[in-house]
């Protein structure tokens, strides 16, 4: 269906995911991302498939973890507090290599905190969030058309790579309602002889992450880093907004990056000559992308609705070259774009 | 005349891990034994919980699943609701089971998912070193309650399958012991009785075994057998709780 027709960004995800071949949600509401529990309570159903609300997200990401463990395609969404209740189910699946997809709809923190978008998962999202070393591959959308497609690259790549995906959104993209088209995307199918679908007329198949014999356990870590070497190789995805020839250049991701974006022509109108960096996958981190633009920047400005997190990574890649400034909003507030432009024309 | 046992088919061929004297062991091969009498082998997938039991996928040869710790049923309930024609059980003890993982147990019985648990009862955590559990009996001495159990400080031990017997989403609940070959003829025919509530999609099933763990009562083998006989079993009543299968 080539139709645009006018959605909420949790409802968009839901959707895709359906259409992507998620074959079983586990759900347990939180706001911001109620709408989409709802939606696939519905959906899922309507499809003949499984929709079960988990009495905690502790349960439901352990359903996941065994629908995942089945060979099937399985999502569960939370929002902040739920989220930080799944990161030991995550780390084991991360542990196990079970594919999955996890949409984070964050809101402010930490604690209770509120109900209103933050992007104050980053760390939690890009670093591990649960315990040893292991990474995550983390998705961030900026549009609710991009909620949508991007489900079906969270599907693809958690089943190509075997391991958890984090859809990073916040409350503001869960909730906004925008035009999109819902048209099918291209499904990637791979092999899952690894699955438990009970051993008949092959071996047994063991899904588990302890390793207790001499030196075993370094072994499946280092299997498992190599695959996040092969994943940092293959995968990033970055849009760039007139960054060839910028003396400033902006960098910020998914709600943020929608008000840079309108900071960068505003600027350009007044002969600043300004870009946007704005990475869509937050792990792999477009580090190479920041890098080369640093040599002829005069300065970044990281642009967050967090205390700053992604910056850091930004510093990283920049590597002192040239100044990293940031600017954020904390708890739900939003980054003015007034006072965007009032910090870039003091530093030039 | 002497009759050989021999290894059941759904068992490996390899040595425990398990200490001289523990239930885990004969729980196993009986649980391997009915499902090789039920002809299952192939269609079961096993969910292993984080205790002692946490090898178990090495010792049962199928289809079997790691799960962080209590969130065995969860996992269970993922695996269960994508394949519901194979038979999904869970392996617990009363830490994993009755502490970490109440919810998990509560809410899946009360689903009434279509699964079996064998529900280890030791009364103790055995795997970290003796620590006292929610089935840990009063004034019973544990590493963390040295001075035995007292209910004003750390309450009361929970009868599970009495607990559980008001969900109704619970069809088969039972509880029987190791202890000697009689209680484990009993054990077999109530484990079987479970595994056949699931073959035919009536609902949730629990078997409890009084188990003894020698190296944590630190006894011998055969005084911690008199010790659950004398001790867990008039606290935990043998038998079936609750049946509606007929
Ligand atoms: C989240 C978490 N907390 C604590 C532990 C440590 N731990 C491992 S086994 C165990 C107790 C197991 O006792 P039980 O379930 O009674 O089984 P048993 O070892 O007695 O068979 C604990 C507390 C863990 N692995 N994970």
């Amino acid at each position: 269906m080539e139709t645009k027709i006018l959605i909420s960004g949790n409802e968009a995800l839901g959707e895709a995911a359906v259409q992507a071949g998620c074959k079983a949600y586990f759900g347990y509401p939180i706001t911001p991302q109620n709408e989409l529990t709802a939606y696939m309570s519905r959906r899922m159903l309507e499809e003949n498939r499984v929709f079960v609300q988990a009495e905690s997200e502790l349960a439901a990401i352990n359903m996941v973890l065994g629908a995942a463990a089945s060979g099937v395609r399985t999502m569960t969404t939370s929002s902040s507090p739920g989220i930080s209740l799944m990161q030991e189910g995550l780390s084991y699946m991360a542990g196990d290599e079970l594919p999955c997809v996890v949409a984070n709809i964050a809101r402010g923190g930490p604690g209770l905190g509120n109900i209103a978008g933050s992007q104050s998962d980053y760390f939690q999202s890009v670093k591990g969030g649960g315990h040893g070393d292991y990474n995550l591959i983390v998705i961030a959308p900026a549009t609710v058309q991009e909620m949508f497609d991007f489900t079906f690259t969270a599907f693809n790549l958690a089943d190509k790579y075997r391991t958890p995906v984090i859809i990073l959104a916040d409350g503001y993209l869960g909730q906004m309602m925008e035009p999109a088209i819902l048209q099918k995307k291209e499904i990637t199918n791979f092999p899952k002889n690894w699955a438990l679908t009970g051993a008949k007329g092959r071996k047994p198949n063991v899904i588990n992450s302890m390793y207790l014999a001499e030196g075993a356990l370094e072994k499946h870590n280092q299997k498992l880093q190599e695959k996040f070497r092969k994943i940092k190789k293959e995968l990033c995805l970055v849009e760039e907004i007139s960054t060839v020839d910028a003396e400033v250049i902006l960098i910020a991701y998914g709600t943020a990056s929608r008000i840079c974006k309108s900071v960068a022509r505003k600027l350009r109108e007044k002969n600043i000559r300004a870009g946007l960096i704005r990475p869509i996958t937050l792990w792999p981190f477009p580090t190479e992308t920041i890098k080369q633009s640093a040599s002829h920047a005069k300065f970044f400005l990281t642009i967050e609705m967090s205390a700053g997190q992604m910056v850091e990574d930004v510093r990283l890649a920049v590597e002192d070259k040239v100044p990293v400034y940031f600017y954020g909003r904390m708890g739900g507030g939003i980054p003015e774009e007034e006072k965007i432009i009032e910090i870039i024309e003091a530093k030039l | 005349m002497e009759k050989k046992l021999g290894l059941p088919k759904s068992m490996k061929d390899v040595i425990t891990h398990y200490c001289p004297g523990c239930g885990h062991g004969v729980i196993h091969r009986i649980l391997a034994e009915v499902i090789d009498e039920l002809g299952i082998k192939e269609i079961t997938i096993g969910i292993a919980p984080v205790g002692c039991a946490v090898l178990a996928y090495d010792y049962l040869d199928m289809d079997m699943a790691e799960a962080p710790h209590g969130r065995t049923p969860a996992v269970a309930t993922g695996i269960k609701r994508v394949q519901p024609d194979k038979i999904v059980f869970t392996y617990q003890g009363d830490g994993d089971l009755a502490a970490i993982g109440t919810g998990e147990i509560v809410h899946t019985a009360a689903r009434g998912e279509n699964i079996t648990t064998i529900f280890v009862n030791n009364a103790v955590y055995g795997m970290t070193g003796g620590q006292m559990a929610p089935t840990t009996l009063l004034k019973q001495k544990t590493d963390t309650t040295p001075f035995g159990r007292e209910a004003k400080y750390a309450g009361f031990p929970i009868r599970v399958p009495e607990m559980l017997k008001s969900l109704e989403g619970t069809v088969y609940l039972a509880r029987e012991t190791v202890i000697s070959p009689k209680n484990i003829i009993t054990l077999k025919k109530y484990i079987r009785k479970a595994f056949d509530t699931q073959i035919k999609k009536m609902g949730f099933s629990l078997v409890e075994v009084l188990s003894p763990c020698p190296t944590n009562m630190k006894l011998s083998p055969i005084q911690s057998y008199d010790w659950v006989a004398k001790n867990m079993v008039p606290y935990y009543p043998l038998g079936e709780i609750k049946d509606l299968t007929k």
